[in-house]
């Protein structure tokens, strides 16, 4: 078995080039001599040195066999590609989805007469409809909001952290706000003690409606900015 | 780029790991006839990729399934073709695996010494049918949900422990979360893994023995790599490209409606290579008692003799009994699988099956539409529930259709396409995708010309040999005539004018089958007075038409009632002067002394409910109520049930613009 380097028709013929087809081409040209070895007691191993006896010229035997390399590595990577596609297609969704918005996006929250005159804030769930995937659910919490009077006006912030989101806590001991995650610290009026937020407490836009009803503009924000950017 | 691949190579071995795995020798050279477990394995990585980004997106629940994975098919960009190739490549496994094991066992690739390795195809096999058996409940429609019953119902015949084991798999004695828990359990965790697995052994034990070359060796030994790499490339191409023209042909995969325990779907089937089994099990030689043989023992006997094909196949003569016994299976289960299409479809009991896929289909295209409109509170099911154009027929044809017609039929029947002869019209519905065949017009159809309410059969027609459009209604069919009126368009202004019409009065479309043929309504006005009026007469009492019809207050109607305001109002004066209703009936103001219908609010919904809650109630027919049962006073319907007939009758649901895509 010692003709085994002339069987690949490989070894003189493919030029070099610096690509994955070159890489996989040279492979059998490099380990023939390791296979036939293994194969030598094998029956059918004897029958590979008939494939030297090609009519064709070794030139165009390893061209073809390169092209027909090429080939499989083309189709293989199509075919692969397809489910691939799909999938990355649909899982990309979210990205091209487009949040649809209903109405002016004010949410009544509570009356006047429910916020503490002395200006304590006070946490109120935020009630409204909400998209989710394939449900759109009617009346259920969406987030939470402080309340607070401060010389008669109602002001609103979210409770949401401006640096990760966590879920700012009012300490009715301290009387300040205070993100128990990273704790950042912050005044009655949102604005930044100490920690690491990088903004202060995103302010919500509020409306009084027919004298006694508080409506609020209810979004999130993206974090980590030093201004708030609505999340869409 | 060579010193990289050599540092890798150093470090992991790949070089002479792809060298032993391109460098298989192949004796008598690349052939065709063994690109099917390439192939196979290809369909296996497909399915893998396209089910692990499904997974992102499908939630395992009885009333999220149908909403997420109607989500994917008709709302998320791409999910169409993503489920698309995962349902047509397990449409393709199943005659992938047929021509793998056909291969193998017409080359003789299953004797010894490859036993073992024949017994994990055929496991394999096996854990393949089981992934599509989960698969196909896993979209909680109605086609999955009543098919699979069927499936772990014969469970239950399983000797000793059947009903325990239908148990384990439904996850208690009812379908519900924790069925399709379970399910999706198997389908996406336990046997993909076992897959993985036995392909792996399956792989491993192929390249110890070898390929089996098909006898004569003509050609020279080739490796694996780049001859048949290349055949088996083209190969799963050839897959790749079929799979994908059927999802663009069918816009992804079917989803039927959402499943209901409560409303039967009798064209539920398995999935087509299934088929033969469910027409096995309809032989008259399992019947009763003798089931558990066609369901369980026979199947198992047989498995059996596959795994013992590569001893028997140690004689010639055994070698050819196997392959035998493999094409005898194959030709009965082809011709199973015909007869169980050909029943279907042309079969005495294919009018069901046909109208059933109809009324399937109908349900499926409003619950998408609706959930698409409307958004889902709860369950898409439920959306379906309180929906008067799906409820309003159910309830019509159930407590109605005994004595009204709805346009001539039970409200449930379907236009099919309009044709000038049946075999257009053959031609037009087998275009229809879900009826694949040229016999779905079937003769206990009926038929009607467009310009009349006269029917008959589809055959009657066609053997008069009349020429003409004529439609095709798929409907029950009745018993008896109609005995009361026709409710379609119910108080529009057509509806009215024909009413007031003498001869069509006493026709079967509207009191011809009731006593007030006999009544004053006709004998005393239309048939008195009415047939002797001149044209000016005839006008106003056009316009007592238009002014009784704006009464409904028919959402159809309301931008004709809003630009006829005036004439509507002279036609309220001719109703109370003129033509003088009132003589009879009550109208605006409380009249104890007539006996005719209240004509306040005539047609509205209020009016309707009101109606079918108690006929004799004295503002309709406190004396002269013929046969019409008070559906309200005696319970037989909810004030919810009427409102959803009434709702339906008057077209007063959401209508969706464009109808979403689905075949």
């Amino acid at each position: 078995m010692d003709n085994n380097e002339d069987i690949n028709p490989d070894s003189s013929a493919v030029p070099e080039q610096d690509s994955v087809v070159e890489a996989i081409s040279n492979i059998d040209s490099d380990i023939v001599q390791e296979v036939s070895d293994e194969n030598a007691t094998s029956p059918v191993a004897c029958r590979l040195s008939e494939v030297e006896t090609s009519t064709e010229s070794e030139e165009d035997f390893g061209e073809r066999r390169g092209f027909v390399k090429f080939l499989c590595i083309v189709i293989g990577g199509i075919v692969s590609a397809v489910p691939f596609g799909a999938g990355i297609w649909a899982y990309l969704n979210p990205l091209t989805r487009e949040k649809e918005g209903s109405g002016d996006g004010f949410v009544k929250i509570t009356t006047l007469d429910a916020i503490p005159a002395d200006g304590t804030p006070t946490k109120f769930s935020v009630i409204s409809d909400k998209e989710d995937a394939w449900n759109k659910f009617k009346n259920i919490s969406v987030g939470a909001i402080y309340l607070r009077k401060e010389d008669g006006k109602v002001k609103a912030l979210h409770t949401v952290c401006p640096h990760l989101g966590c879920f700012i806590d009012y300490r009715s001991i301290k009387n300040d706000f205070f993100c128990p995650c990273h704790n950042s610290n912050f005044k009655l009026d949102g604005s930044i003690v100490s920690g690491v937020s990088p903004r202060p407490m995103d302010p919500l836009k509020i409306e009084i409606r027919n004298k006694v009803e508080v409506w609020v503009k209810f979004q999130n924000f993206q974090p980590g900015h030093d201004h708030p950017i609505p999340l869409s | 780029m060579k010193t990289l691949i050599n540092w890798f190579d150093h470090r992991t071995g790949f070089r002479s790991l792809t060298k032993e795995v391109l460098l298989e020798n192949i004796p008598g050279g690349s052939r065709w006839r063994y690109v099917w477990g390439s192939t196979l394995t290809f369909a296996l990585f497909v399915q893998f990729i396209t089910g692990l980004f499904l997974w992102m997106g499908y939630s395992a629940s009885s009333g999220d399934a149908w909403e997420s994975v109607n989500y994917i098919q008709n709302e998320m960009t791409g999910g169409w073709l993503l489920r698309g190739i995962h349902h047509w490549m397990a449409q393709a496994m199943p005659i992938l695996l047929l021509l793998h094991l056909m291969q193998v066992l017409v080359d003789g690739a299953y004797k010894a010494p490859r036993e073992v390795n024949f017994w994990f195809g055929v496991i394999l096999l096996k854990l393949v049918l089981a992934l599509s058996l989960t698969g196909y409940l896993l979209p909680w429609d109605q086609k999955g949900y009543w098919a699979t019953k069927v499936a772990t119902n014969l469970a239950n015949l399983v000797p000793f422990i059947g009903p325990e084991i239908q148990k384990l798999v439904v996850g208690g004695t009812e379908y519900g979360h924790h069925t399709l828990t379970r399910f999706f359990a198997l389908h996406a965790g336990v046997l993909p893994a076992l897959i993985v697995l036995l392909v792996i052994g399956h792989i491993y034990l192929f390249r110890r023995h070898g390929i089996t070359p098909a006898e004569p060796i003509k050609k020279k030994d080739a490796f694996f790599w780049p001859d048949q790499v290349f055949k088996d490339a083209v190969a799963c191409l050839a897959v790749m490209a079929t799979v994908l023209f059927f999802v663009i042909w069918y816009h992804g995969a079917h989803l039927s409606s959402p499943a209901d325990p409560s409303e039967p779907f009798s064209a539920a089937r398995p999935d087509w290579y299934f088929l033969y089994l469910f027409q096995f099990l309809k032989l008259p030689a399992f019947a009763g008692d003798k089931e558990v043989w066609g369901a369980i023992y026979i199947p198992s006997m047989f498995v059996g003799l596959i795994c013992l094909m590569p001893f028997i196949g140690k004689w010639k003569v055994g070698h050819f009994f196997n392959v035998g016994v493999m094409f005898a299976f194959l030709g009965g289960a082809g011709a199973l699988t015909y007869l169980a299409k050909h029943e279907d479809v042309a079969g005495p009991n294919s009018a069901i099956y046909l109208k059933a896929l109809l009324d399937n289909e109908r349900d499926a295209r409003r619950a998408i539409e609706l959930a698409r409109h409307e958004g889902i509170e709860s369950t898409a099911l439920n959306l379906l529930k309180t929906d008067p154009k799906t409820q309003g027929p159910k309830l019509f044809a159930q407590h109605c259709a005994s004595c009204h017609r709805y346009d001539g039929h039970d409200g449930l029947a379907h236009s099919l396409p309009d044709a000038k002869s049946l075999d257009e019209l053959k031609q037009r519905t087998s275009s229809l995708n879900r009826f694949a065949s040229s016999n779905s017009v079937h003769p206990d159809w009926s038929a009607r010309f467009k310009d009349s309410n006269d029917w008959q059969t589809v055959e009657a027609i066609i053997a008069a040999n009349r020429e003409g459009t004529f439609e095709v209604i798929a409907g029950n069919q009745f018993k008896e005539a109609p005995s009361a009126p026709d409710l379609k368009g119910f108080a529009s202004r057509q509806w009215i004018m024909d009413l007031l019409r003498p001869e069509i009065y006493i026709s079967k479309r509207f009191f011809g089958g009731t006593i007030h043929k006999d009544g004053d309504m006709y004998r005393r006005f239309l048939n008195r007075k009415v047939t002797k009026y001149d044209e000016e007469e005839k006008e106003m009492l056009k316009l007592v038409a238009l002014a009784l019809s704006a009464e409904a207050k028919l959402p159809l109607q309301a931008d004709l009632d809003k630009a006829d305001a005036e004439l509507i109002q002279q036609g309220v004066d001719h109703l109370i002067d003129d033509i003088s209703c009132i003589n009879c009936h009550t109208f605006q103001e409380p009249d104890p002394d007539v006996e005719g219908p209240d004509l306040t609010g005539y047609g509205s919904r209020q009016w309707i409910i009101e109606f079918v809650k108690n006929p004799e109630h004295e503002k309709f027919y406190p004396e002269s109520n013929d046969r019409m049962p008070s559906f309200g006073k005696k319970n037989i319907l909810t004030e919810k049930e009427i409102g959803l007939i009434a709702d339906w009758i008057r077209d007063d649901y959401y209508k969706a613009p464009n109808s979403p895509i689905t075949h």
